[in-house]
């Protein structure tokens, strides 16, 4: 469903009149684009690879550490809330097996193994080599001031091949991969701290906010049940 | 079930709509007996709120009877009557936590479009645009309520709908808007805005403690209304000064809190009144804040200008000035309502107050694009419309 691309893409669902309206903050708001856009910049520039994609986000979640590492630490949590994968399966010798949806029903596959697991502080992991898709992460949590809960900075990064693979790859960080690590985690957060992901009638524009079956809004929001 | 929807600007409709069904664990679904139309559905149905779709349930204010509960939800019982708080939000996040419910960090599915405009995004909440969670209202004769067991309080039988229905949203909305104030015994309290919020905010200012309540607005039966029923001395800024008037009646003081009721939609006279309307028609300026720029200058210096109005976007000419050299204190938010509900409801029980006395007319659900119309254009001495659906 081509609507899944990007979360951008929704803002063609407003009319004229509220594009007007909300152009109206568009001055205001160009200044806080333009010091965001800066950093991204900056690192992507110092990957050196081109086309290489790095994504660094962080949210903060309102319960102890080792619940959230905990979680973290299996894998196969991951699908409750990125939205792209399918499944990951956790193979010996702390591999796993990442399944994802691609572009066109296609399912992008790969095998990925733990780097470092330093418990309640850190976990990394990164694509196996031969899997032909070249990607890693990490996660990092820390205390937050004030007893305010955990801080979990994610960083994900990958190299697109060439050809379709590399298509499916890009597919599945999105068109705006900081915006798309930006909603898993938040995602992320409403599981950890309300035990579930709660849905709306109208996800995005997707549809008016009216009551639906509850499989066709699962279906939009891309939350399993 | 019949449900009343948007259709864009000044075009409502009442559509036949699937009943909900329980979506998450912690959600219930409520038979509604009574839904209101709040001030603050005009600023959608006027199309100052973006990112509303053509058939968006509308409706944040309704109670009614629990029909049926997710598996999370231990609180409720099917047969419960209970009001619902116009703010969704989940009890957990640190937010919650610190009972600032409309800060609700988990509520809003669609945040990053709130992001987009405000940098960080509020709770979502029922009928009130994708932008704040895209959920269907309740001006319908079902919703389906999501973190059940934080929001929905159960009243008792023997308070009929009309004397709690508000405890939804405008009652707490009023109160907040009066608490924000840190009113101390003797107090004199300005509210601009006679509207149903204004009127629970001159009421609760005397709740709190202020010596005189004075409020502003320019249809002499809204005056009326606060002046009988609240107990406000009144101005009307189309027959006088308002400036000058305030200053004439607080000793030449200023009133020490400012309370703005009115929110984006404002209306004012003179140049400022018309640059306003002239900049929002050309969606040059998203919001008008005439009311928000004459409670600030019109407040004694080292008062509050509390905000309750709703504004969405940008304003205009906003007296920064006047707040950095007269030391004035902002406050504003949407009402946190699962915090004032259980007080309310307590001073309610006790007679304190019959929220009941701002109602002007009653009719069935169908009637909603009627009550629209004639709440929107002040039509009939309309104050606040209940809606009847069972």
């Amino acid at each position: 469903m081509k609507q899944h691309n990007s979360y951008g893409d929704d803002w063609a669902g407003l009319s004229t009149g509220q594009w007007i309206a909300l152009g109206a903050g568009v001055a205001g708001l160009a200044l806080l684009a333009s010091s965001r856009r800066e950093p991204r910049g900056r690192r992507r520039e110092a990957l050196k690879t081109p086309g290489a994609v790095r994504v660094e986000r962080v949210t903060t979640i309102n319960c102890p550490i080792y619940e959230v590492y905990d979680f973290w630490k299996r894998f196969e949590n991951f699908p409750k809330f990125m939205r792209h994968l399918v499944s990951v399966e956790s193979l010996p010798n702390g591999r796993s097996r990442w399944r994802a949806k691609g572009p066109a029903g296609m399912t992008v596959e790969w095998e990925a193994e733990l780097l470092e697991d330093r418990q309640g502080e850190w976990i990394a992991w990164r694509s196996v080599e031969g899997s032909g898709i070249q990607n890693s992460g990490s996660v990092r949590f820390s205390p937050a001031p004030g007893a305010r809960g955990t801080e979990v900075r994610v960083q994900l990064q990958y190299n697109p091949p060439a050809g379709s693979v590399g298509r499916g790859i890009a597919w599945l960080f999105g068109e705006e991969p900081d915006q798309q690590i930006h909603h898993d985690l938040h995602r992320f957060k409403q599981l950890m701290e309300t035990g579930e992901i709660p849905l709306s009638d109208g996800p995005s524009l997707l549809r008016a906010a009216r009551p639906a079956d509850p499989e066709t809004i699962r279906n939009l929001a891309g939350v399993e049940e | 079930m019949k449900a009343n929807c948007w259709y864009g600007t000044r075009t409502l409709k009442i559509d036949d709509v699937p009943e909900p069904k329980i979506l998450n664990a912690r959600d219930a679904i409520v038979k509604i007996t009574s839904t209101a139309i709040c001030g603050s559905d005009l600023h959608l149905y006027n199309g100052f709120v973006p990112t509303m779709k053509r058939g968006d349930i509308l409706g944040h204010e309704f109670m009614g009877e629990v029909v049926e509960v997710g598996k999370g939800v231990k609180n409720l019982s099917i047969g419960d009557r209970v009001v619902v708080p116009f703010p969704i939000a989940c009890g957990h996040c640190a937010q919650c936590e610190r009972e600032m419910y409309s800060l609700c960090e988990n509520s809003n599915p669609n945040a990053w479009m709130a992001e987009k405009l405000w940098g960080y995004s509020p709770c979502g909440i029922f009928g009130y645009s994708h932008l704040l969670g895209g959920y269907a209202g309740g001006q319908a004769e079902y919703a389906r309520v999501p973190f059940a067991d934080i929001g929905p309080l159960k009243v008792p039988e023997s308070l009929d709908d009309d004397k709690v229905l508000f405890l939804t949203d405008i009652f707490p909305t009023g109160f907040m808007a009066a608490d924000m104030c840190g009113i101390q015994p003797g107090d004199v309290v300005a509210v601009w805005g006679c509207g149903p919020v204004g009127q629970f905010a001159i009421k609760s200012a005397y709740m709190l403690g202020a010596e005189r309540v004075i409020a502003i607005d320019r249809f002499e039966y809204r005056l009326r209304i606060a002046a009988e029923k609240a107990g406000a001395e009144t101005i009307n800024y189309e027959q006088q000064d308002v400036q000058e008037t305030l200053k004439e009646m607080t000793g030449g003081r200023g009133p020490d809190h400012c309370i703005d009721a009115v929110g984006m939609e404002g209306h004012g006279p003179g140049l400022l009144g018309a640059y306003d309307k002239v900049k929002t028609v050309m969606m040059m300026e998203t919001d008008r804040a005439y009311a928000l720029r004459q409670a600030i200058l019109a407040c004694r210096s080292g008062g509050t200008v509390s905000v309750a109005g709703v504004y969405s976007g940008f304003i205009d000419k906003f007296p920064m000035g006047a707040i950095v050299n007269r030391s004035l204190t902002i406050r504003s938010g949407q009402c946190h309502v699962q915090r004032y509900m259980r007080p309310l409801l307590e001073r309610i029980e006790r007679g304190e107050i019959d929220p009941s006395f701002v109602i002007t007319h009653r009719m069935r659900l169908e009637d909603a694009p009627h009550g629209f119309d004639i709440f929107n254009k002040k039509e009939d001495e309309c104050l606040k419309i209940v809606l009847k659906t069972h």
